[in-house]
C-alpha cells in the first residue's frame, strides 16, 4: 500500500538536486506528478525499468524532477523518442507526459498515429487548454470563446477533444480525470501503465496563472472549483468533451479494449522473416 | 531460413548495400519514411532487420523516423534512418537534439534535385552545406559521402563506428547514382569488419555523470535500463545531465563538443588520393562525381597530363590538412561538382596560396560523366 507521501517523496524525486522546480505555486502539474508516483508505487515498478519521457513546455519540465531513466525531448515529439526506446527495449515501463500544445499541435500527427499503431507506451496529456510556457497563447483545446493571449478579443477556433480523439485513433485504453480528482487520477494512471497498448489518459489541469487569469479564474482554488462542479462521471454511451467553459464534460474511462500491442505482433514478422 | 551472406557475391544496388553495410556494423534498428530514391533502404531494412532480431518501423514521418531513431540509440540499440532532401529538412530538429545529446546515430541522405520536391528521381549534390549547418547552432557533426557499391557498404560501417566512438550523429551523403547503380560485390567475412561500440559505463551508478569530460572529450554512455537513471535534454546541460545556465558551464559543454571532434581529426578525415605524386591539376570531388573523376584523371594521363584526383569520403570536418598539403603542391584544383560550387568554396577558403580554383557545376539534373571532367582538365 503507498506510503506516507513523505516517503515517497524521497523514494521518487531527485531531491537533492533538482528543487525547487519552475513551475509555479498552485500549479496543477505538481498534483499529476503525486498521481503518477503513487500509481508506480502501487505497480511495484522498479525505477530502473521506468523511461518518462517529454516533450516541451511547463510538462516537459516534469523527467527533470524524478528519479527514473529520464528524457526530455523536442516540442511535440515525445512520444516519437518513446517509440524507439520502447521497441529497442520492451522490458521497459515507458511513459510520455505531454502538454496539450505538446500532444494535439505540433505533435498531433505522433499522437494519432502512436494510438493507431497501438505501442505499449503510456500517454499522460495534462490538458491545461493554454500554452502555459511560452506565455498564455491559444493552444488546441482552449475553448471556443475563451480569451488568451493570441485570441485577445474571443477564440474562434474549437477544442479538440483529446481522450475522443485517442478512442477514434485507436488507443487501447483511454481515460479523462482531472486535477480536483485526484484519488481517481491515481487509479487511472495505474490502469493506463497497466494496459498492455497504447493508453491515454488525458488530465484537465489548472494554469490559474495563463488560463485563468485571462478567463475569470484567477487562483487555483476557483479553477479546482471549476473542474468540481463540470466533470461528470462517465456512466454508460458518449462523453462530453471539455470544450466549452459553460457545459459539462465527462471523466473517467472512455475506452478499454484487449487487442495485440505492436511487440506481439512484430514477434510474429521476426518469426515470419525467419521462414518459421 | 535466413540466408548466410557474408562471403557472397551478390548483385546489389547502393542502397542495398548499405542496408547491408549497417546491418555487419551492428545496426538493429531502423526508422523511416518512404522517398525517392531512398525507399529501397527501407523496403530491405523491413525484411533484413526481423530475421536478424532487429526491429524495422515505418514512422509517420521524418521528424518521427529519426525520433525514434534517436530513442532506440538511448536504450543501447545501433540505429539509423535514410531519406533524401524533403525527408532531411524534416530531420533538423530531432538532428539537433542528437548533437545536443551525444546519442549515436546514422542518417542516410540520398540527395535529390532540389529546394524543396525537386528533382525525385535526378541525382543532385546540394544539401552538402545543408549536412553541415541544417540544424540551428553550433554544433559538431561528421558527414561522409559515398562514390559506389561497396563504399556504400564500407561507409556505413565507418559512419557507425564513428558515431559510436565520437557520440555525435554521422550522416552520409549518397547520390541518386550512387544508390540505384547495380554493381557485383561481395560481403566481406564478419570476422574482417572492424565494428567499434560506445563505451559504457564503468563506475558504480551513483557516481556516473553522463556527460562528464575526460581525456577523449567524449562521456561513456549508459542504456536505458541498465541502471545508470540520469536525465537526457536538449536544453544546454551540466556534467551531471541537468538544464545549466550557468555560462562557465555552457563554454565548457560547447568546447567539449567540438574538441571531441578535433581530437580524432586524423582518423575522422577520410580521403582516397589518386596519382598526386607528381600532379600538377587535382580533382578534387565526392559522391558519384569522384567515379567520374577518377575515368577522368586516367584518361589526362593517358594524354600526358599529370592530373591526380583527391576524393573526399569525410566531407565535414573539412578534411583541410590533405587538400593544402595538395595545394601546395600543385599548379591548379578543379572541384566539379552537382551543385552551384559548395565545396568549391571549402576548398578556396583553405587555398594556402595562389593555386588557381576552377570549378564545374551540372544543376540540371544529369550526372557528371568522365568526358566533362576530362575536358575541364584539358581546358585548363
Ligand atoms: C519547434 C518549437 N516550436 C515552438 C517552441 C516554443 N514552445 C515551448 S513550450 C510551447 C508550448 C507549450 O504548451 P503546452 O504544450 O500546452 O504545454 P504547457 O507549457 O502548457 O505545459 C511552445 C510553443 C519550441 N520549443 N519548439
Amino acid at each position: 500500500m503507498p506510503k506516507g507521501m513523505t516517503e515517497l517523496r524521497h523514494k521518487y524525486l531527485r531531491h537533492h538536486k533538482k528543487f525547487p522546480h519552475v513551475w509555479c505555486s498552485g500549479c496543477g502539474n505538481g498534483i499529476v506528478l503525486g498521481a503518477l508516483i503513487r500509481a508506480i508505487e502501487r505497480l511495484k515498478l522498479k525505477k530502473d525499468d521506468i523511461v518518462l519521457a517529454s516533450g516541451i513546455g511547463c510538462s516537459g519540465r516534469m523527467p527533470t524532477y524524478v528519479d527514473f531513466n529520464t528524457v526530455h525531448t523536442t516540442h511535440g515529439r515525445a512520444l516519437t523518442f518513446a517509440t524507439g526506446i520502447k521497441l529497442a527495449k520492451p522490458s521497459l515501463n515507458v511513459i510520455a507526459v505531454m502538454g496539450d500544445g505538446d500532444a494535439t499541435a505540433i505533435g498531433g500527427n505522433h499522437f494519432i498515429h502512436a494510438a493507431r499503431r497501438n505501442l505499449d507506451l503510456t500517454a499522460i496529456i495534462i490538458n491545461n487548454q493554454i500554452y502555459g510556457m511560452t506565455g498564455g497563447q491559444a493552444s488546441p483545446t482552449t475553448p471556443y470563446g475563451a480569451n488568451s493571449t493570441t485570441s485577445s478579443f474571443s477564440n474562434i477556433e474549437h477544442a479538440f477533444s483529446i481522450a475522443e480523439l485517442a478512442v477514434a485513433a485507436g488507443a487501447s485504453f483511454v481515460a479523462r480525470g482531472t486535477v480536483y480528482h485526484a484519488a481517481q487520477l491515481d487509479k487511472l494512471i495505474e490502469k493506463g501503465i497497466r494496459k498492455n497498448g497504447f493508453s491515454v489518459v488525458e488530465i484537465m489541469s489548472n494554469c490559474h496563472v495563463q488560463f485563468g487569469r485571462r478567463n475569470n479564474m484567477g487562483d487555483p482554488v476557483t479553477m479546482l472549483n471549476w473542474f468540481k462542479e463540470h466533470a461528470i462521471s462517465k456512466v454508460n454511451g458518449s462523453s462530453i468533451p471539455p470544450d466549452s467553459l459553460d457545459d459539462n464534460f465527462t471523466i473517467g474511462i472512455l475506452a478499454d479494449v484487449d487487442k495485440p500491442d505492436y511487440i506481439a505482433e512484430y514477434q510474429k514478422i521476426r518469426q515470419m522473416a525467419k521462414g518459421k | 531460413m535466413v540466408p548466410e551472406l557474408n562471403g557472397k557475391k551478390l548483385l546489389l544496388q547502393g542502397n542495398e548495400a548499405m542496408v547491408e553495410g549497417a546491418i555487419a556494423a551492428g545496426c538493429r534498428f531502423y526508422a523511416g519514411y518512404p522517398i525517392t530514391p531512398a525507399s529501397e533502404i527501407s523496403e530491405r531494412m523491413s525484411y533484413r532487420l526481423p530475421q536478424v532480431d532487429g526491429t524495422f518501423i515505418q514512422m509517420e514521418d521524418e521528424i518521427s523516423s529519426l525520433g525514434a531513431v534517436i530513442g532506440a540509440s538511448l536504450a543501447g540499440v545501433k540505429s539509423m534512418t535514410a531519406t533524401s532532401g524533403p525527408g532531411f529538412s524534416l530531420m533538423q530538429e530531432n538532428l539537433g537534439y542528437a548533437c545536443m545529446t551525444e546519442v549515436p546515430c546514422v542518417i542516410v541522405n540520398v540527395m535529390r534535385g532540389g529546394p524543396s520536391t525537386g528533382l525525385p528521381t535526378s541525382p543532385a549534390q546540394g544539401d552538402v552545406m545543408q549536412a553541415r549547418w541544417g540544424t540551428h547552432g553550433d554544433h559538431p557533426i561528421i558527414v561522409l559521402s559515398v562514390a559506389s557499391v561497396s563504399e556504400c557498404f564500407s561507409i556505413i560501417v565507418t559512419a557507425f563506428n564513428l558515431s559510436e566512438k565520437y557520440r555525435v550523429p554521422v550522416i552520409v551523403l549518397s547520390d541518386e547514382v550512387v544508390a540505384h547503380s547495380r554493381e557485383t560485390f561481395t560481403i566481406p567475412p564478419a570476422d574482417s569488419i572492424e565494428v567499434v561500440d560506445r563505451i559504457a559505463p564503468n563506475v558504480p551508478p551513483e557516481w556516473y555523470k553522463p556527460y562528464e569530460d575526460n581525456s577523449r572529450g567524449v562521456p561513456t554512455m549508459s542504456s536505458m535500463g541498465d541502471g545508470y537513471r540520469h536525465h537526457v535534454t536538449g536544453l544546454v546541460h551540466d556534467a551531471d545531465g541537468f538544464p545549466t545556465d550557468k555560462p562557465e558551464d555552457i563554454e565548457a559543454f560547447t568546447k567539449r563538443q567540438f574538441k571531441k571532434i578535433t581530437n580524432g581529426f586524423f582518423e575522422i578525415q577520410i580521403t582516397k588520393k589518386f596519382n598526386l605524386e607528381d600532379a600538377e591539376i587535382v580533382v578534387i570531388a565526392y559522391g558519384s562525381v569522384a567515379r567520374s573523376a577518377r575515368h577522368a584523371v586516367a584518361m589526362a594521363r593517358a594524354q600526358g597530363i599529370k592530373a591526380g584526383l583527391i576524393q573526399l569520403v569525410t566531407i565535414f570536418p573539412f578534411p583541410k590538412n590533405t587538400v593544402v598539403n595538395v595545394m601546395r603542391q600543385c599548379k591548379a584544383v578543379l572541384v566539379p561538382e552537382m551543385n552551384m560550387g559548395q565545396i568549391s568554396r571549402e576548398v578556396k577558403r583553405v587555398n594556402p596560396g595562389t593555386t588557381e580554383v576552377f570549378k564545374y557545376n551540372r544543376i540540371d539534373g544529369q550526372l557528371i560523366t568522365p568526358q566533362e571532367i576530362f575536358e575541364e582538365i584539358q581546358k585548363i
